[in-house]
């Protein structure tokens, strides 16, 4: 039996949001499984969800003409995928695929990109959660840009 | 346990190094080979203290400092794992199977693995930061019922840069351990974690008040590991780095592995990061 899914208010992202405020963020909401080895986002596809991670392994792709594709960042439960929907024009910036079968919310952008006047605090909560994952992918990709590990360096 | 070795440098005196046969060449990498010296002539074998290092001098090329990367309690083996980046590596993985090298150590202090019994271990590894790490993963598999649970992240640079390929796969199979490897960049295929060896510990239930950290690898990387470590509230004082320096003599005499108050030969290379918190982010003089 297949363990049960913990709710959307239990996933890291939203934890301690006031259920006026997590109503107002996940306002439209649906569960969304893909299997291994398919595409959740396609860069250049329009960028309109936040999904929350649920289970499953999810991989950021960017293809690079003549390379092909290099692997750059691997997302797990609790973590989020998709930022592009934040600002215009709205396409997501890279590819986003399933390493193994993943379970996502996905939260439909169009609840969380207005100022909301019934939920004055909804703003600045979710704007200071976004932020720190921001931060956080900010840190890691500094340190993936040093190189580190090559020799020379 | 292999722990009451005597922190003594080697039967040749401390700054004669000790001739001895290459027995194996085994590549790791592209660029990286582990070395099997022959110490069948000396009675005892080589005796070490996992996370203690050798002086390998290539004759007519240079002397550098590399860790010991074999298994403490079977010191009829001398094992160590060289990249060769400059003239005396490339030099020493070139000296083949029945080549001479000389030898002296081991050197330096080892991992706190006393300190450690009964506590869980995190062993944090960046790209060749495995070699001196290995030892240590040898010792707690031999002694698996002294110590809690054990975790094990390997980070590198791409798949291919792994060292170790063969351990990590007896260790990922290996149910008293936890191996989480992760590479800042892949190919598709890769199956396993991409991004930086930090993030491996948002995946791992760590409790800090039973942990001790052991880190080996680009000093960058450590200090971003260490971030995380005490976000995750392990204390300084628990948490081990193993750092590099240029070394000459290898026995606090030339100075040239001075960090402010230390002579990483001597009073390193392992040290506690609360020892180090202040002087770890200084610029090289
Ligand atoms: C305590 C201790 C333990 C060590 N253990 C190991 C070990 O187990 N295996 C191992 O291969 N090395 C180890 N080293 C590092 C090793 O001593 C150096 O790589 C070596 O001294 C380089 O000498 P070289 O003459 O070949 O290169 P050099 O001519 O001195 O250097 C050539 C180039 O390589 C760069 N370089 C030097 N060292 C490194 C390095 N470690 N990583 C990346 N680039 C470097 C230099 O900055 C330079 O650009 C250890 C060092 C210390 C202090
Ligand atoms: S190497 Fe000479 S003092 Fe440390």
């Amino acid at each position: 039996m297949p363990q049960p899914l913990p709710p959307l208010e239990q996933h890291p992202f939203l934890r301690g949001l006031s259920p006026e405020q997590l109503s107002a963020i996940a306002c439209k909401v649906r569960e969304q499984s893909f299997p291994a080895g398919a595409l959740l986002l396609r860069e250049g596809d329009p960028a309109d969800t936040l999904y929350l991670v649920r289970s499953g392994k999810v991989v950021l792709e960017q293809n690079v003409p003549g390379r092909g594709p290099t692997l750059l960042e691997t997302l797990k439960a609790g973590d989020i995928l998709g930022l592009s929907w934040l600002f215009p024009p709205f396409r997501w910036h890279l590819d986003a695929r399933a390493v193994e079968s993943v379970d996502t919310f996905a939260l439909d952008a169009s609840c969380m990109r207005g100022p909301s006047p019934e939920h004055p605090v909804l703003e600045p909560a979710l704007a200071m959660r976004l932020l720190r994952q921001l931060y956080d992918r900010l840190e890691r990709v500094r340190l993936q840009r040093l190189d580190v590990y090559k020799a020379g360096a | 346990m292999s722990l009451d070795v005597p922190h003594v440098p080697g039967v040749a005196g401390p700054l004669t190094p000790e001739p001895l046969r290459v027995r194996s060449l085994r590549r790791e990498t592209a660029d990286t080979w582990t070395v099997s010296l022959d110490v069948s002539s000396r009675p005892g074998g080589f005796p070490f203290q996992p996370g203690q290092f050798n002086m390998l001098y290539v004759f007519g090329v240079g002397e550098v400092a590399i860790s010991i990367s074999g298994d403490p309690s079977r010191p009829a083996e001398l094992i160590h794992t060289v990249r060769a980046v400059g003239a005396t590596t490339r030099a020493l993985c070139r000296v083949g199977r029945g080549g001479m090298l000389g030898v002296r150590g081991p050197y330096g202090r080892p991992w706190p693995l006393e300190e450690a019994r009964g506590q869980d271990v995190v062993v944090v590894a960046g790209g060749l930061g495995l070699a001196p790490l290995r030892s240590v993963i040898l010792h707690l598999l031999r002694h698996r019922e002294k110590y809690g649970q054990v975790l094990l992240l390997v980070g590198a640079r791409t798949p291919e840069d792994l060292p170790f390929r063969r351990d990590l796969e007896r260790w990922q199979a290996d149910s008293r351990l936890r191996v989480l490897v992760t590479v800042d960049k892949a190919s598709p295929g890769w199956k396993e974690h991409v991004g930086v060896v930090p993030a491996l510990l948002r995946d791992v239930a760590v409790d800090p008040a039973r942990t001790v950290a052991l880190m080996c690898g680009p000093e960058v990387m450590m200090r971003f590991t260490v971030r995380e470590l005490e976000r995750l509230g392990v204390p300084d004082a628990r948490i081990h780095l193993s750092l590099e320096r240029n070394m000459k003599c290898a026995v606090a005499f030339c100075g040239h592995c001075q960090l402010v108050p230390y002579f990483l030969c001597k009073d390193g290379p392992v040290f506690s990061y609360d020892r180090l918190r202040s002087f770890i982010s200084l610029r090289e003089v």
